[in-house]
This record gives C-alpha cells, structure tokens and sequence, in this order.
C-alpha cells in the first residue's frame, strides 16, 4: 500500500522548533487583522472552516481515513448550538457546549460504524453516513427545513463579552481556533499520535505489535468529530444561522478540497487551504455555478500534478516539516 | 393494494437504475481500482445526450438508446486516458478525488447553461399507454425500464462470466502484469471496461429521462445511495450487485408504502444495520 503522504519527516527538536516558531507567527499574524482593515467577518468565517480543515486532517492526514462526510459534524453542532441559543435561550459557552457534544456523541455513533471497513469504503460510508442526517435534518421540525434557524443571538459569552462586536467575536473565535489547533499539534506529536501514523503506514503491522488499531482509530475519528463539531458551533456566532448547506454532501466536499489544497497531512496546510478557497468563494461569488466548476478543476489539478498542496511542497522545498 | 403494487414498480424502477449503476462501479472498481464518483454525473450526461439528440438531431429514443451509451463511453474512455491512467499504483483515495473533481466540473458546466430544473423528455409512441394486468394498472414504459434493465444486467453478467473476453478481465483483475505476459493489451483493456461501465450509466440515464426529467444534479443524489448499495452489497460479485440493486429498489418501495417518512433514508439506515452484522457486505470477500 502506497501511503497518503510519502515523505514523513523524523520530529527532531529542530523541526518543534520550527513548527512552533510557524506557529507563533500565524497567531501574531492574526492576532493583528482587526488592526488593519480586513473584513474580519471573512477571516471568522475562514477561521472557523481552518480549524474544520484542521480536524479533517487529523483523521485523513495521519490516521489515513479520508471521511467524505465531515459535513454531518459541522452541520450538528451547527443546528444543536443554534437551537440552544435561540429556543433554549442559552448562554454562549453553553450553546458551544451543547453543540460540540452534540458532535461528539454523532462521531461516536457513525465512527463505530464506518471503522469497520478500510480505505474506499470507509470514504463511502461516512459519504451515506452524512446523506441520512441530511434527510433527516430536511425532515426534522427543530431544523426548519429550507429556511434553516435564522437570527440566532450571539449574547454575552461568560456574561462579560459582548459576541455583537465584531472585534470581541473575532479575538473569541481566533482563541477558539488557536486552542483547537493546538489540542490537535499536541495529539500528531504525542505517543497517540505515533501509533495512528503507524496504523496510516501499515495496519496489519500495527496490530501484530499489539495495538488494538480499532479502537486507536475510532479515538481519531471522535476526536476529529468533535473539533469539528466545536468550529461548527463557533461558525453559528459568525454566521448567526444554521442551515442545510452545512450538512450537504458538497460541503464534505468543500472540507476535502480545502485540506487537499493546503496539503493532507501538514501541520498548517489545512489552514492555508481554508483561507483560500473561501477566499475564492468570496471574490467569485458573482460567477454562479462556475466556482463550482473551478473547484472541480482544482481537485483534478491537485490530484494529477499537485499532490503534496502547497505545504507539503513548501516543507519539501525547506526540507523542514510544516 | 393498488396504491402497494404502485410504490412496489417505482421501487423496481429505481432498483434497475441501482442495478446498473452499481453494476457499473463494480466492474470499473474491479479492473481500475477506481470509485467511480463521476458515475453519477456519467448517467446525466446519458440522459443530456438523449434530450439532445431529440431536440437538436430529431433522433429519437431507440436510436438514443443506442447513441448515449457509446458518446458517454467514449468520453469516459478519454478521461481515462487522459486523467485516471495516471493514478494506477496511487492510493485508492485519490482515484475517489479526481473522479469528485470531475463530477463537479461535469455537473458545474451543465448547471450553467440549464438551471437546476427539468426538461421534458417524451416517453416514446411504441411505449406509451399501459395494460391492465387484473390487478393493477401498468404503464407500459415503467414495465419496459424494468425488463430491459433486467436483460442488460444479465448481459453483462454473462459477459464477464462466461465469455472469453470476461475471462482475460477476471484474470486481468487478479494479475495484470502476468495477463501482459501472455501477450494482451491490458491498459486497453481498462480503458474499455472504464468505457463499458461509464456506458451502463449512460443507458441508465437514457431510461430514466422519460421517468425523472432531464436536470443536471439528477445523478447527484442518486450516487450516494448506489454508494450505499455497493456497500450493502460488496463489489466482489457481479451477481451480487445485480440482485442488491434490484432487491434495495423494492424495499425501498415498500418503505414507501408503510412508512414515506423514512423512503429516503431507508437504504443507508439498511447500510447502518448490514455493516453492524457483517461488515465485509453481503456477497463481499474481506478487504
């Protein structure tokens, strides 16, 4: 079996050091958006889907389980927090909490289920797995159909930041990714970590080590859930609504270009990968259907000619890992 | 009961569109180690070529049944040289990708140029009208979908089981280097399989414009259940899938019937419970 991403470097205290000092420099670097006049409601947004990105990536990137149906984690948390806030009448840390649990629990369910079969089938099931929750979400009263939960309120988020600042969101929702981005480092860097890739390399090796591979992976796969639910919830605040578009198929989609782009298995890739392609979305929002025609050219290019993204080609340049 | 055996057709129905397209990623899975995801927006594209044919050409549907399947094919076979070719010894997930990315680009172009709506596409004189079988009302096209399918599907099977090309493809399957040796074409051999299972899609879609009108996402849904019933099935059996199409169509239409809430949801609930019992599918080898 080929594996997904090749050129695997050792972790050396050089490449920590690297890694951290990228690290520090993405925070600084967006730390200082609201200072400079960017939309910051484009950034949000952009930051919400990197640490999607970011959490696909966990799954696909070093455990080699590419889910084509992440759509279902981020349209829960989505639908439960925004129904939280605005019928339960919730505080925010609460809305986030009901959400992102919301995810965890689905990941449970669906991961026991799509772990038991490998590679294509699994990209297959976890594909049905989201195509029934967005049927029932068509269905179901709480989710109002087409119309989506509209107007949701963004409150004050432990009783003191007022979420209707687009300053004081922005810095929540960037703590809110930095702290995920993080949880996930620390998990590629731990000995968890290790027995995932390990798993990605060569499964039927990993378990004549004795590892129970199964239940390494469907750890990855609640884990990756759930970080995807939580930039769900997050997104509800920006967005201030919940709708069909986040559990649709094209969304799951949307996740898997974004990850490839940047780079499957890189540290910063999916966050690069985010910020372009909803940057792009936003420049050619004007041109219908064609975006999504030039996303389909993309993931043909990327797959035939690109398949590293820019920073699995960026880190091979450097011969550093990112 | 009228109502029951109504349901019970448009399940068989939707199980020969199942059956084909199932069929059809089997076959191409089995020689290319490919998941087909263009499959859908193939099946369109055979449905596009019969409402052109008619519109633009005045040809019609006999000969369109004919016409579709062998465009369609031919442009699968070039995307298979052009594109799929290149990812043979890659990890199968990027096969899954490419094939993604060109069903967007399909879907995307045919969605800008006809909208989200339906055309109309005439059922043909010969098949219009229906019989009275004593108890229930049968149309007769409805019928005909259902039988010709049928006939297609065991076509198939018979080829690939039985006759001497099938045999060179089964062994292809299992060793192609070895097949090579033995002094035959096997990457064209592939491309004609990607071209026969892109071509089943595409008859598949020409049957069904009459049904479900012409639209360009009409295969767009419509793949992930067949990605559900290959599941359920497993792709190690041709017969396989022809019976699971077919028998996940009818359950389909029972649900239907009892229960409407649940129709759409039906098969992949099924997936849920197949995959808890026996995880390999029903007629699949472990893999």
């Amino acid at each position: 079996m080929s594996a997904l991403t090749d050129d695997t470097l050792p972790i050396t205290p050089r490449a920590m050091r690297d890694e951290m000092v990228a690290f520090g420099l993405m925070a600084v670097l967006l730390a200082i958006v609201p200072l400079t006049g960017i939309y910051p409601f484009f950034v949000m947004q952009a930051l919400c889907f990197a640490l999607l990105a970011c959490a696909f990536n966990l799954l696909v990137g070093y455990g080699g389980l590419l889910s084509f149906g992440h759509a279902m984690f981020l349209g829960t948390a989505g639908y439960v927090s925004a129904h939280a806030l605005k019928v339960w009448a919730l505080p925010p840390e609460l809305g986030i909490i009901v959400g992102t649990a919301a995810s965890c629990v689905l990941a449970v369910i669906t991961g026991y289920v799509s772990i038991r079969r490998q590679g294509i089938y699994f990209s297959m099931i976890t594909l049905a797995l989201s195509q029934l929750l967005y049927f029932i979400y068509l269905q179901a009263p709480f989710t109002h159909g087409e119309d989506g939960i509209q107007g949701v309120p963004q409150g004050y988020l432990f009783g003191v930041f007022d979420l209707s600042k687009p300053t004081v969101l922005y810095y929540v929702v960037l703590a809110g990714f930095l702290g995920g981005f993080l949880l996930i480092y620390r998990t590629i860097n731990s000995p968890f970590g290790e027995v995932l890739k390990s798993i990605r390399e060569n499964e039927p090796r990993a378990i004549s080590l004795g590892y129970k591979t199964d239940h390494y992976k469907l750890l990855a796969f609640i884990l990756s859930g759930t970080l995807a639910g939580f930039a769900g919830s997050l997104k509800v605040f920006v967005a201030q609504n919940a709708s069909l578009t986040d559990v649709h198929w094209s969304m799951s989609g949307e996740i898997v270009l974004m990850t490839l782009v940047g780079g499957l298995g890189t540290i910063f890739g999916p966050v690069v990968g985010a910020f372009i392609i909803i940057a792009m979305q936003q420049y050619l929002a004007g041109y219908g259907q064609w975006v999504t025609v030039i996303q389909g050219v993309i993931f043909v290019a990327c797959v035939l000619t690109f398949r590293r993204g820019i920073i699995g080609e960026l880190a091979r340049l450097l011969r550093r890992s990112l | 009961m009228q109502a029951l055996y109504a349901q019970l057709l448009v399940g068989l129905i939707n199980g020969s569109f199942y059956a084909l397209l199932s069929l059809g990623l089997a076959v191409i899975f089995g020689m290319l180690n490919i998941i087909n995801f263009a499959h859908g927006a193939l099946y369109m594209m055979g449905a596009f070529c019969a409402y052109f044919l008619l519109n633009i050409a005045g040809i019609g549907y006999w000969w369109a049944l004919i016409i579709a399947p062998i465009v369609v094919g031919i442009f699968g076979m070039i995307l298979e040289r052009t594109m799929l070719q290149w990812l043979s010894g890659l990890d199968h997930v990027y096969g899954l990708l490419l094939t993604f990315g060109i069903a967007l680009i399909i879907q995307g172009v045919f969605q800008n140029y006809f909208g989200s709506s339906g055309l109309p596409y005439q059922i043909p004189d010969a098949l219009r009208g229906g019989m009275n079988l004593g108890f229930m009302f049968l149309p007769i096209y409805r019928g005909w979908v259902v039988v010709f399918s049928l006939v297609i599907c065991l076509a198939t099977w018979f080829l690939i089981e039985k006759t001497q090309l099938g045999a060179y493809l089964r062994a292809a399957t299992e060793n192609p280097t070895l097949v090579r040796a033995f002094g035959i074409n096997v990457p064209r051999m592939i491309t004609l399989t990607y071209g026969l299972g892109v071509g089943l899609a595409a008859l598949a879609g020409v049957l069904s414009a009459p049904i479900n009108q012409v639209r360009p996402l009409m295969g767009a849904d419509l793949i992930i259940v067949v990605f559900a019933v290959v599941v359920i099935g497993g792709m190690g059996s041709i017969m396989g899938s022809i019976i699971t199409g077919f028998a996940l169509g009818v359950i389909e239409g029972l649900t239907k019937y009892f229960y409407p809430e649940a129709s759409n949801t039906v098969v992949f609930v099924l997936m849920v419970l197949v995959l808890l019992v026996k995880p390999t599918g029903l007629t699949g080898r472990a893999a």
